[in-house]
């Protein structure tokens, strides 16, 4: 962001803010008693703002220095934005100020004062889900669930960007977001689906190759109609061949 | 109890058993049962709640007048702690509580070891206040690599007693009185006929030495509490595997009755083994709570999630076998020094001892203690490092005897499930094929290999759950255990579970989950969540099932043996002028409707019983001139009992391979030798897998109706882990040819390993 885009919001400057910081810390130092701070400096001493999420207005009174991340989750109850790394590495607290993903735990919450801040609790307008979000649930994209909305911000910043993207579109898209349980390829999916790339089970990554994963359904019974008898897979002649001449090992 | 006649196996294997049926529980399903949902692809029913934001984990509690605590570490790795000095944070704007950690004259050994605690009205007053506290260290000296930590003039890390606090789930080797010497604590033994005789009648022989790195749980959700007193009733929101083992450490630590703990985790962000007990935090949180008058929320923050609460640890494996000229495995012999920082660092030597048949196999397990932070069970523990080494060896001994990889481990293979997933895997990897394929001719640069390796895993459950299912007049159903899910599925598994018994959409089902005050759950890990759980819930709606049936029965004039509850209706056996639909049958029980609570069974010991398998395969391309490893495919061919949802199921597997690749290739704890701390506590050089290392997965899975619950029900987590850096090693030397030692690979030791061979030496 340059200085200029933040010279336009509520009237001070970063050099204001970082002005502020110094005068706190002297302040601190010298036994609590207070310097007189510039006119245009904001802080120490809390603040009040304007944050505009998820098209509402919230009023709140926060220290300069209080980070976007930290004003949702502690101050504003938005807990949906995660804070798992602290330093713009992980991608968790993906929000997106005026369309623009951005992390929330590398802006300080005056700095986007007036700006326009999506989080995760406004991407499902009027109590709808969205189609990444549907997918998302569809394809199992998550599992603990603790990157998912920060995923879910990069996946629909993606796709109102590029409404039918490649597979390695997808994979740059959401390179900034880590998942420790390791959920990517069904991030992937979900994305191809609310894409319409790709319908409930018709998974195909014709140009890329990705091939299905293949779970059994228990219940599924194979060619030779012994009930007792389930194939590992789907239905796939090369595999079933494959079990054939196993069997036909074991036997001889 | 009730003696039963099972079919039990796997596809196209299966043999009949007697087993012993407990009163009161179902007799596991038979292979010919239709499901309506079990084993099908059923998105999970907290999916809404984490796709929305609306997932209310235990880091996003917000109570009135809640403060937030922060925790002041040790920057030394070794010191005497001679004062902690809490006056000054005190004074400090917005500070409600301050306590120290240790006492003064405490000795701390590793750099991240908590020292005292603040709670603040905001997270950033807590932080300030934390430069407030004077604390007065007398460093003393320290050691941190586990090679020097061995040397006889090393300094000690344990003067006297091993003294590390253990929490539940830590690694269960260090409470066990070994011998010690110096920081080298062991063996542990383990000794089956006689290795000096099976290397004689060895026709090749092969040993090298392997080592790993240690690797950090790294969850997403850090480990923390948010704790609140009622009077002297404490209720914490944790992060946690284990709501019970969490309640009972409080307690125990707190001196104060499990019975006024309450423990809650509704949703849960990852744990991977290091989240059982209250720890430090825990109690830190509790007492600051107490100590403010006021709820407090204390949440680790990455760095200190890196140093202070578990890693799996590193070791250094020794190894020697020996097999035939027909290839048959003759002696397997392993030395291995495992280093968990403060803690124990063994457990490597269960693929050795279970993978594979053979007659003569020695093991000697040490744990090297070093100033670093303990280790703590992490997703099968022991066994990625014990398989990466065990694998690379059968490569290499197979080709010393001159035999194929696969067919050498074929043939030493004693388990009939993992044979039928070699082959499937075998085929899917196109391993026939797989020298062909080494050079790419667009590529010349490029060079592409393919390995394998093999998995093993133990547990079945075990008793200790149990559920109450509820059947309301109204045909819903309602289904509580306080088990928790730590994003694994584990909350769509227990309706899955309770639906399918009870003959309902998933839809009827509300299940209720996460909280001390509900019947026992079983802590999650070691892949026995749900072969602990699923019985219980199915034993509770049998028998909500069972007491619906005698309702019926009554107001019927039959016996309540004769009802059945075919698909959506409840109908008397042979009379067909007897029958109702399931909600009007429901209509019929008594306001409260019928409720039962079902403890879970013991194992049936004389089952279809077995370890849990698994195989994977990977293809790889390797940089010849950079090093730079990619991974283009990886084969899971797993079994876990019989899948109860096919979808989370997949996620876990593709998780425990993403993982796997992780640790071939990327994670690794690095400590700096000369100030002893951590020098990359973040995620950005702390290298996790990202989208773009991720490659094609494939996965399969195998049912199996062990027999062992009435549900045939398994864990995936942990064996979905155990052979990814394994055969990831194996097929990176397959690309280079030559031999990869250490983990992680990265450019470096490929080329490494490269100029080896070149320079004419088989690594």
């Amino acid at each position: 962001m340059s200085d200029d885009s933040f010279d336009e919001k509520p009237g001070f400057t970063r050099r204001d803010l970082m002005r502020g910081a110094l005068v706190g810390a002297v302040a601190a130092g010298v036994g609590g008693k207070v310097a007189a701070a510039p006119s245009a400096a904001l802080g120490p001493a809390p603040v009040p703002l304007e944050l505009i999420i998820n098209g509402k207005r919230h009023a709140l009174t926060v220290e300069p220095r209080v980070l976007l991340a930290d004003a949702l989750r502690e101050r504003l109850g938005l807990t949906g934005t995660k804070v798992v790394c602290g330093r713009g590495a992980c991608g968790a607290c993906t929000v997106l100020v005026d369309g623009q993903t951005q992390c929330s735990c590398l802006l300080l919450a005056a700095e986007v004062a007036g700006k326009s801040i999506t989080t995760i609790e406004g991407v499902a307008a009027d109590g709808r889900l969205s189609p990444i979000q549907e997918a998302f649930i569809q394809a199992d994209a998550l599992q603990c669930g603790f990157c998912t909305s920060g995923m879910v911000m990069s996946c629909k910043a993606l796709l109102d960007r590029h409404p039918r993207p490649s597979r390695t579109q997808i994979a740059e898209a959401v390179a900034g977001n880590l998942c420790r349980c390791g959920t990517y390829p069904h991030v992937f999916d979900a994305v191809e689906r609310a894409a319409g790339i790709r319908t409930a089970e018709g998974r195909k990554w014709e140009s890329e190759g990705y091939a299905e994963s293949r779970v059994p359904s228990p219940d599924r019974r194979d060619a030779r109609g012994d009930p007792s008898r389930t194939p590992a897979l789907r239905s796939d002649e090369r595999i079933d061949a494959a079990l054939g001449d196993l069997a036909e090992l074991e036997e001889a | 109890m009730s003696k039963e006649k099972l079919r039990l196996g796997t596809a196209g294997h299966f043999e009949e058993k007697e087993v012993e049926v407990a009163a009161g529980d179902p007799v596991p399903w038979d292979p010919s049962t239709k499901f309506s949902i079990l084993g099908k692809r059923t998105p999970r029913l907290d999916a809404t709640a984490k796709t929305t934001g609306r997932a209310r984990y235990s880091i996003d509690q917000r109570l009135p007048g809640m403060l937030y605590g922060k925790i002041l570490r040790s920057p030394h790795p070794a010191a005497i702690v001679k004062t902690v000095d809490l006056a000054a944070a005190r004074k400090m704007a917005g500070v409600k509580a301050a306590l120290p950690i240790v006492k003064d004259g405490e000795k701390v050994r590793f750099a991240g070891q908590g020292i005292a605690a603040i709670a603040a009205d905001t997270p950033e007053r807590a932080i300030d206040a934390l430069s407030a506290i004077r604390v007065e260290y007398e460093p003393v000296p320290f050691v941190v690599d586990p090679e020097k930590a061995r040397a006889e003039t090393a300094p000690l890390v344990f003067e006297t007693k091993v003294e590390t606090k253990t929490s539940a789930g830590d690694m269960p080797g260090a409470r066990k009185p070994l011998p010690r010497k110096g920081n080298v604590q062991g063996p542990r033994l383990s000794d089956k006929g006689n290795v000096e005789e099976g290397f004689k009648q060895a026709d090749a022989v092969v040993e090298g030495t392997y080592a790993t790195q240690v690797q950090t749980h790294s969850a997403l959700e850090t480990h923390g509490f948010v704790a609140k007193w009622e009077g002297d009733e404490l209720t914490v929101w944790a992060s946690t595997q284990g709501i019970f083992s969490v309640r009972d450490e409080l307690a125990q630590t707190l001196e104060i009755p499990a019975a006024k703990v309450h423990v809650i985790t509704e949703y849960m962000g990852g744990g991977f083994g290091a989240k059982f007990g209250a720890g430090v935090e825990g109690v830190t949180a509790a007492k600051l709570a107490k100590e403010a008058g006021a709820p407090v929320k204390l949440f680790l923050d990455r760095k200190e999630e890196h140093l202070a609460v578990g890693n799996r640890p590193s070791s250094i494996q020794w190894i020697k076998a020996g097999a035939t000229k027909d290839g048959k495995l003759t002696a397997l012999q392993l030395i291995v020094h495992g280093n968990g920082g403060t803690n124990g660092g063994t457990g490597t030597s269960g693929p050795l001892k279970n993978i594979y048949a053979c007659d003569n196999v020695k093991t000697e397990e040490y744990d090297v203690f070093t100033n670093a932070g303990p280790s703590a069970a992490m997703r099968a523990p022991g066994h990625p490092q014990g398989s990466f080494a065990l694998e690379a060896t059968m490569d290499e001994l197979a080709a010393k005897i001159g035999m194929d990889p696969l067919e050498f481990r074929l043939k030493n293979d004693p388990s009939q499930v993992r044979q039928e997933e070699f082959r499937l895997g075998a085929d899917r990897i196109a391993w026939k094929n797989r020298d062909a394929r080494r050079a790419v001719t667009s590529h010349p640069e490029l060079r592409r290999g393919v390995g394998m390796g093999a998995a093993v895993w133990y547990n079945t459950g075990g008793t200790g759950p149990k559920a109450t299912v509820t059947i309301h007049r109204d045909g819903s159903a309602e289904v509580v255990q306080g088990v928790q899910d730590l994003g694994t599925g584990s909350r769509t598994m227990v309706g899955i579970v309770a639906a399918e018994e009870l003959g309902l959409p998933l839809e009827k089902v509300s299940v209720r989950i996460g909280d001390t005050r509900m019947p026992y759950g079983p802590g999650s890990g070691g892949s026995t969540t749900t072969p602990s759980s699923a019985p219980s819930i199915r034993a509770a709606a049998w028998q909500a099932k069972q007491k619906m049936a005698e309702v019926l029965g009554r107001a019927w004039g039959v016996e309540a043996s004769t009802i059945e509850f075919p698909s959506g209706l409840v109908a008397v056996k042979g009379d067909t002028s007897k029958k109702l639909s399931w909600k009007e049958a429901c209509g019929k029980l008594p306001e409260e409707g019928v409720s039962a609570t079902a403890a879970r069974a013991e194992n049936h010991g004389d089952a279809w019983k077995r370890f849990t398998s698994g195989a994977q395969f990977a293809e790889v391309e390797v940089d010849m001139e950079t090093g730079i490893v990619r991974v283009v495919k990886v084969v899971a061919v797993h079994d876990c009992g019989l899948v109860v949802n096919a979808l989370t199921t997949e996620s876990q597997v593709q998780g425990g391979v993403i993982q796997g690749i992780s640790y071939a290739l990327y994670e690794n704890r690095i400590l700096d030798g000369g100030t002893g701390r951590m020098v990359n506590p973040n995620v950005e050089q702390y290298k996790i897998v990202g989208s773009k290392d991720v490659p094609e997965i494939e996965v399969h899975l195998l049912s199996v109706w062990d027999g062992v619950n009435n549900t045939h029900s398994v864990g995936i987590g942990e064996p979905a882990t155990v052979p990814t850096a394994g055969a990831i090693a194996n097929a990176v030397s397959h690309a280079i040819g030559a031999r990869i030692h250490r983990l992680p690979i990265t450019p470096e030791s490929v080329l490494e390993a490269i100029d080896r061979a070149g320079k004419g030496g088989r690594a």
